[in-house]
């Protein structure tokens, strides 16, 4: 097994070399032009279904057939999956890639943070810069589209899809202004370094409800605003938000504590609005209740640790498989996004590890997220009509042992998975005479 | 007999007289009024210390000592006279830790700031120490001056005397008995400089270093070694007034402050060292660890500071505060009685208190938690007179001693005692006089109004609450101030009624005064005692106790009530990884036997033995973690480029819990180094992870000694905009490492000339490198760092043993090679700073294939509990094999740590660190089902399962008692939720929550 690894790694090597691609001659993939088929792969859906020694057919970056009968177009390209894995692309639920580069001591190079405390009109999509060193890294992983999130303290923007194959930030819009970010604030209280609780000056509950009236505030002014068609003087801020009245768009809250997630709630049935609750490290405590408000939630982080010291040692390690039996929506993801979300697939082992089963865990990395972000329609499973977005792998893409992309599509263009690290390899390889 | 004694006291009473004026050497402005102060207090019950007790006694005192005590002694004409018939008198307690007198304590504007410049040396003017916090030249005497309002604060609670000093920095200077009298600086001082103080805090020093507990210890160890070497009189040290005032401080008693158990085994330890033994001013949680404090040998001074309930009637608040928080509350009154079983001598202190009110009534709890009442007696009197060298003029009644002494109206103990009055140095404080005369009683009460007399039976209770006894109970307003009285009542029971209003003053039992009745017509009234209330003490019986917590090791979740033992365990049947020669070998048993791997191979049989079955399972040695930075309380000391003086051993923190959930990863022994604050940090300490042990049982015995070195962004602070200290870039990194190999080598070779040069510790740890007895983990990052570390090594001929994080160690693993360093790195971590945005992935194999010894190591306690999936990722990442991407978390660092002859491998007689794995130990689905370190099943997943049912059963009662407690009314504060502190070396990134605090370099 170990051995057809290697192999098949260094084939793909061998036809990187011929390129000669650095970073920079990485050329993203030109429109697919006819059809392609995948053939004898062990095919997941991303809905639970796992199709054998089956194929799947896309044309014109399109999914035309999945299933196991299925006769390719003369002149289709064909790959044989034989002994392969085949998954839909896999999606970040919530990123700052393409904003933030090198996160600690180069404050150029990030741009995911905006001044102030209502931005509700700023839009990732503008900064989103295609030719980020991380990308391609994720890429190599599986990891196809993006949620691209601002961040800030309270009402941070708004968030655009991306797929990660493109030359500039209009080509790589995917789905724009989908939804509108706000960071709840903490009604802990807080405690200071070195081991002492300073006495804090104001209740946090206090201070934090009075941040959520300013919000409520806004919401309540937008709505009466929108309900006029033309105005002496245009609101940015009240423009940006009128999607969330007519349902085009969501509203994503970064919250973790109960507290936080129940104001959350609330906030949303106020206003009528679709919220998505972003962290929702306790949202076990509140499980009936997510499910009876059909609320979905995006997990930050499987590989953390206990919330508090008396919780269970795999306490996030089996999060999601209790989210799962107590039929609450979710998404995996990895707040870490700089260095770890190339491991997205592994969180998702983890919750495999620890009670889901493995098809749900694959979903919470696809169809879920899809269903999360409003793109189910388009994408998240290998299903007929779909954009062709799918990833081959040698083995199993949960586990380390098993992770091996070997090719990957994104609306049915076959995109190249070569990147910094592996050239970088390639050189040392070269240096030491490494076979 | 009786004529004998009679003389003895006229000729002690002559002798005072002579010898009774005050401040003689200062003008009087007027003219002189010298008194006898001659007083005797008659009929009393006199406890003269915790031993002796006489009833119907008599004290006599004159010029503010005490001249005479016992049951038959002559009283003098001209004594005043007090009948203290029915009332109890007892030596006024000592607070043996305060700064009464000396002003607040100045506390430093704001903690050590990453991002403000460093202060390098001491700003304080004077020929004084280098560093600001210590400062043993402070003679509290000198600057005490009488407070009044805060004497009274003392007085009420029973104090007579105290032992103040600045409580502020490291070397805290000495301290000065003093008495709580408020007639003159002069004679309130009984004895200056009667202690020296020092702790671990350096309070309002601004200076950068220390910035750390560890660096306070190095600070504390180097200034005994330089004290030392002062006695020499060093003509290049010239005139050091601290290091003076520190060599006179040592003849006198040394106090050392402490807040916690774990720093008072510390604060030992560091005696032990210099031959010093400190009284220790401990914390509240001694009897968490009681063995620990009896081996100090130490004599204590403990407060009666228990925690308040938390208000958790919110479950959200509840389910933050921890199991431990929630155990120490409960079981914090019973400190002081575990000390006296123990048999540790302590002093009590009313230290630490936010409360004042509370410090008799938490005594008398203490003493319902189990302590005894002398005990408690000898420890507010005696033994701190005796800790702190004053037994000869405070501490008992005893003829020759001071005045010192309350007068209580029942035993000190009991639950309605009170003091009536507090004598200092002859000066009578008032605190409860009121209580002079019980006024408690059955009372008639007679209210005229003209010519029409009401009479009401009104019953006085203690605490003075009052009621009309009648067909209906009427409950009375009394407000006593001192001869002065009100009364008020209603007219009837119910609705509608209306006010009778009353007052007078009081002359013994006998009320009077005029009033108001119903209808606001004017009348008189008088009351007299009928009958006075028979107290009926009603003796508690002590089930509380019965019902406490237990005492788990550590003390917190996940403890164990037992800390498990050695056993004999042979499992059966399993696929072992030996991460040895033999391999991988299928169907393999394996016995345990005295903490050793005693037989490897098939159909092994052993009576007795504790099986395990392993059919299906994976066996490994246990993970060996080559760089964490977990189970210390301070992990980067960065207030100096160079501090190769400070250990992490010093501050080792047995009670992480993160040492129990790397244990259920498979982790058996962790590398603890500095972090990356500066060039050249701190020495580190290998541990294994002993879930229970104390901080000495956690270390890894007969390692080789490290030291941690970091070179790049973080040690020349890249994200700090005010950086100050040196280096400032790369290039001055290499030259403080030049700078520091070229100091040790001139140190060595002033050691041989003259053995009685400064010893410095900064350099000894240096001169070990050299010498080839501590060895380097160098934290590097890119090839031009990495090489000229190599470099260095080869320039002062040692090498460097190990490369840490190395992420551009695939671009000179050549040279590396050639060195013969060992690397440890991240598996995956990329982009997050600039030193690595060439990280890759495939590193870990390259320098695999290259022939480094590789080792994958965690940087964070969450990555920790995964490192067999970190070591997979070399599969993943350059198709590393099995076999050997395991052997980078087991014998590859057991290799570089230099202890693969006792871990790291499956191999007969080595240690038996194992881990059971549920499936291949690098698969993602793989969990360890038990963890052993030396024989003991310190990890059993089964058991964790009931561990977790037993924390949250533990934790609903806990909370049920605190909400029980807020119910009957008893204090309650806002919960504090229980935050976990995590420390970090500050290289990336940690997402560990919201209830988790990280300090990193940047602290």
């Amino acid at each position: 097994m170990q051995k057809k690894y290697t192999t098949l790694l260094l084939l793909s090597f061998v036809s990187f070399c011929k390129l000669a691609n650095a970073q920079e001659t990485i050329y993203p993939a030109a429109a697919q032009n006819g059809a392609t088929i995948i053939t004898h792969a062990t095919i997941h859906i991303g809905n639970g279904t796992v199709l054998n020694d089956a194929a799947v057919l896309f044309e014109n970056g399109k999914i035309k057939q999945v299933g196991n009968n299925i006769t390719a177009p003369a002149g289709a390209n064909s790959i044989d999956a034989t002994g392969k894995q085949v998954y839909p692309g896999l999606i970040l639920p919530i990123s700052s890639l393409g904003l933030k580069e090198i996160n600690s001591g180069v404050r150029g190079s990030n741009d995911f943070q905006e001044i102030g405390d209502n931005n509700a009109s700023i839009r990732t999509i503008v900064s989103y810069n295609t030719d980020s060193k991380v990308i391609d890294v994720l890429r190599a992983n599986g990891v196809l589209l993006a949620h691209i999130a601002p961040m800030g303290e309270l009402i941070e923007g708004r968030s655009s899809v991306v797929q990660l194959d493109a030359w500039n930030y209009e080509d790589a819009a995917y789905k724009e202004d989908i939804g509108l970010f706000i960071n709840m604030p903490s009604f802990m209280t807080r405690r200071g370094g070195r081991g002492y609780i300073r006495a804090q000056a104001t209740d946090p509950v206090k201070e934090g409800l009075a941040k959520m009236e300013t919000i409520k505030k806004f919401f309540t002014e937008a709505k009466a605003y929108l309900q006029e068609k033309t105005h002496v003087s245009n609101n940015l801020k009240f423009e940006a938000v009128r999607g969330l009245f007519d349902g085009k768009q969501k509203l994503f809250i970064r919250a973790n504590e109960v507290k936080q997630m129940l104001v959350a709630i609330d906030l949303g049935k106020t206003f009528g609005f679709n919220i998505v609750l972003v962290g929702a490290v306790e949202s076990l405590q509140i499980a009936s209740i997510l499910n009876e408000n059909k609320i979905p939630v995006i997990l930050d982080n499987q590989h953390a640790l206990p919330t508090t010291e008396d919780d269970d040692i795999d306490q996030l390690y089996k999060l999601p498989a209790q989210l799962k039996k107590a039929g609450v929506l979710f998404a995996i993801n990895d707040a870490n996004d700089q260095s770890k979300q190339r491991n997205i697939s592994f969180n998702a082992g983890t919750a495999a590890t620890y009670g889901l089963d493995k098809e749900e865990a694959l979903s919470a990395i696809t169809l879920n997220t899809a269903k999360i972000l409003g793109i189910d329609d388009i994408t998240g499973s290998i299903e007929i009509g779909k954009d062709a977005n799918i990833i081959i792998s040698a083995g199993d893409i949960l586990d380390m042992r098993g992770n091996q992309i070997t090719n990957a599509f994104i609306q049915g263009r076959s995109i190249n998975l070569d990147n910094k690290q592996k050239q970088l390899y390639e050189r040392y390889k070269y240096k030491y005479k490494i076979k | 007999m009786k004529r004998m004694k009679r003389i003895f006291l006229w000729i002690i009473l002559v002798g005072l007289m002579v010898n009774t004026s005050a401040q003689e050497s200062f003008p009087i402005n007027g003219i002189r009024d010298i008194r006898a102060g001659l007083y005797a207090f008659t009929n009393a019950t006199i406890v003269q210390n915790d031993k002796s007790k006489i009833e119907n006694a008599s004290l006599l005192i004159k010029q503010g000592k005490i001249l005479a005590v016992g049951a038959n002694i002559v009283i003098p004409k001209e004594a005043i006279i007090i009948n203290c018939a029915g009332k109890f008198i007892y030596p006024s307690f000592i607070d043996p830790y305060t700064d009464y007198g000396v002003g607040a304590t100045k506390r430093a504007a704001a903690g050590y700031n990453y991002s403000a410049p460093a202060q390098l040396i001491s700003n304080k003017p004077g020929a004084f120490n280098w560093n600001q916090a210590i400062k043993p030249e402070i003679n509290a005497a000198e600057m005490f001056s009488i407070d009044d309002a805060t004497a009274a604060n003392y007085r009420s609670n029973g104090f007579g005397t105290v032992f103040t000093h600045v409580k502020d920095g490291i070397a805290r200077g000495t301290g000065a008995v003093v008495s709580l009298a408020t007639e003159n600086n002069h004679q309130a001082i009984l004895k200056s400089k009667a202690a020296a103080v020092y702790s671990f805090e350096k309070g309002s020093s601004t200076q950068s270093y220390p910035s750390s507990l560890m660096g306070s210890i190095s600070l504390l160890r180097q200034t005994y070694l330089d004290a030392k070497w002062y006695q020499s009189k060093p003509l290049t040290e010239g005139i050091n007034l601290s290091l003076e005032a520190w060599n006179n401080n040592q003849n006198i008693p040394q106090i050392f402050v402490t807040d916690d158990k774990w720093n008072t085994v510390r604060a030992d330890r560091l005696g032990d060292e210099f031959g010093v033994q400190y009284i220790i001013k401990g914390g509240d949680n001694g009897y968490q660890r009681i063995e620990e404090m009896v081996k100090t040998k130490a004599s204590y001074i403990l407060s009666v500071d228990f925690p308040i309930a938390m208000d958790l009637e919110d479950p959200n608040d509840a389910r933050f505060v921890s199991l431990a928080d929630l155990k120490h509350w409960e079981m914090a009154p019973t400190n002081l009685a575990a000390f006296e079983k123990a048999n540790i001598n302590f002093s009590i202190s009313s230290a630490d208190m936010k409360e004042s009110k509370s410090f008799l009534s938490n005594i008398k709890k203490a003493i319902q938690y189990g302590l005894s009442e002398n005990k408690a007696l000898e420890a507010l009197t005696k033994t701190p007179a005796t800790q702190l060298g004053v037994y000869d003029q405070v501490g008992s009644l005893e003829v020759g001693k001071l005045a010192n002494f309350i007068i209580t109206t029942e035993p000190l103990f009991s639950s309605t005692s009170k003091i009536i009055e507090n004598w200092v140095q002859g000066n009578k404080y008032e605190i409860n006089t009121a209580e002079w005369k019980s006024l408690a009683g059955k009372y008639k009460l007679s209210i005229k109004n003209g010519t029409v007399n009401n009479e009401y039976n009104l019953e006085v209770k203690k605490d003075l609450s009052a009621s009309i006894i009648g067909t209906d109970t009427l409950m009375a307003k009394l407000s006593i101030n001192e001869s002065m009285v009100k009364i008020s009542f209603p007219n009837k029971k119910g609705k509608g009624a209306e006010q009778i209003r009353l007052g007078g003053t009081l002359l013994g039992n006998d009320w009077s005064g005029i009033g108001s009745d119903a209808l606001g017509n004017k009348t008189t009234w008088t009351a007299s005692l009928v009958a006075p209330l028979t107290n009926v003490e009603t003796k508690k019986t002590n089930d509380t106790l019965k019902a406490l917590a237990k005492i788990t090791y550590p003390f917190v979740g996940f403890g164990n009530e037992v800390i498990p033992g050695q056993e004999t365990i042979l499992i059966k049947n399993a696929t072992v990884w030996t991460s040895d020669k033999e391999g991988i070998l299928k169907n393999t048993d394996v016995l345990v036997k005295n903490g050793k791997i005693a037989k490897l191979g098939q159909n092994l049989n052993e009576p007795n033995a504790k099986i395990i079955d392993g059919t299906g399972k994976h066996l490994s040695a246990g993970i060996i973690d080559e760089h964490s930075h977990i189970a210390a309380l301070s992990i980067n000391e960065g207030g100096q480029s160079v501090t190769s003086e400070v250990r992490i051993a010093d501050n080792l923190n047995p009670e992480d819990i993160n040492i129990y959930r790397q244990l259920s990863g498979g982790v058996t022994s962790s590398h603890i180094l500095h972090g990356s604050a500066n060039t050249i940090g701190g020495q580190t300490q290998l541990i294994k992870l002993r879930w229970g042990a104390n901080d000495q049982d956690l270390k890894f015995a007969g390692a080789d000694p490290f030291i941690k070195f970091a070179l790049g962004e973080n040690v020349k602070r890249t994200t700090s905009n005010n950086n100050n200290r040196f280096p400032d870039t790369r290039m001055g990194v290499e030259e403080v490492l030049n700078d520091a190999f070229d100091r040790a080598l001139d140190y060595q070779k002033t050691l041989k000339e003259n053995p009685n040069a400064r010893k410095d510790l900064e350099l000894e740890a240096l001169v070990e490198i050299l010498n080839k007895k501590r060895f380097i983990t160098c934290h590097s990052y890119v090839q031009p760092e990495i090489t000229y570390m190599l470099r260095i090594g080869d320039k002062y001929g040692f090498t460097v043993n190990t490369l840490t994080h190395i992420l551009e160690g695939y671009k000179v693993a050549d040279k590396i090679k050639k060195h013969g360093a060992s690397v440890s790195t991240f598996s995956d971590w990329f982009m997050y700073k600039t030193e690595v945005q060439d990280a890759t992935g495939y590193n870990a194999a390259i320098m695999q294939k290259v022939g480094l010894n590789v080792c994958i190591n965690s940087d964070d306690a969450e990555m920790a509990r995964r490192l067999n999936q970190e070591a997979a990722k070399t599969v993943t990442y350059g198709g590393v094999t099995e076999e050997e991407a395991l052997k980078m978390v087991t014998i590859n660092p057991a290799k570089a740590l230099h202890v693969a002859d006792k871990v790291g491998s499956i191999k007969i007689g080595k240690d038996a660190d194992l881990v059971l794995w549920s499936d291949n130990p690098l698969s993602i689905y793989a969990k360890s089902l038990y963890t052993i370190v030396d024989g003991t099943i310190y990890f059993d997943r089964e058991r964790d399962a009931s561990l977790h049912q037993t924390v949250a059963t533990e934790k609903a009662r806990l909370v049920q008692k605190m909400l029980g407690d807020k119910k009957a009314g008893g204090p309650t504060r806002t919960a504090s939720p229980s935050y976990q502190t995590i420390l970090a070396c500050g290289d990336h990134d940690h997402e560990d929550g919201i209830a988790t605090i990280y300090e990193s370099q940047k602290d």
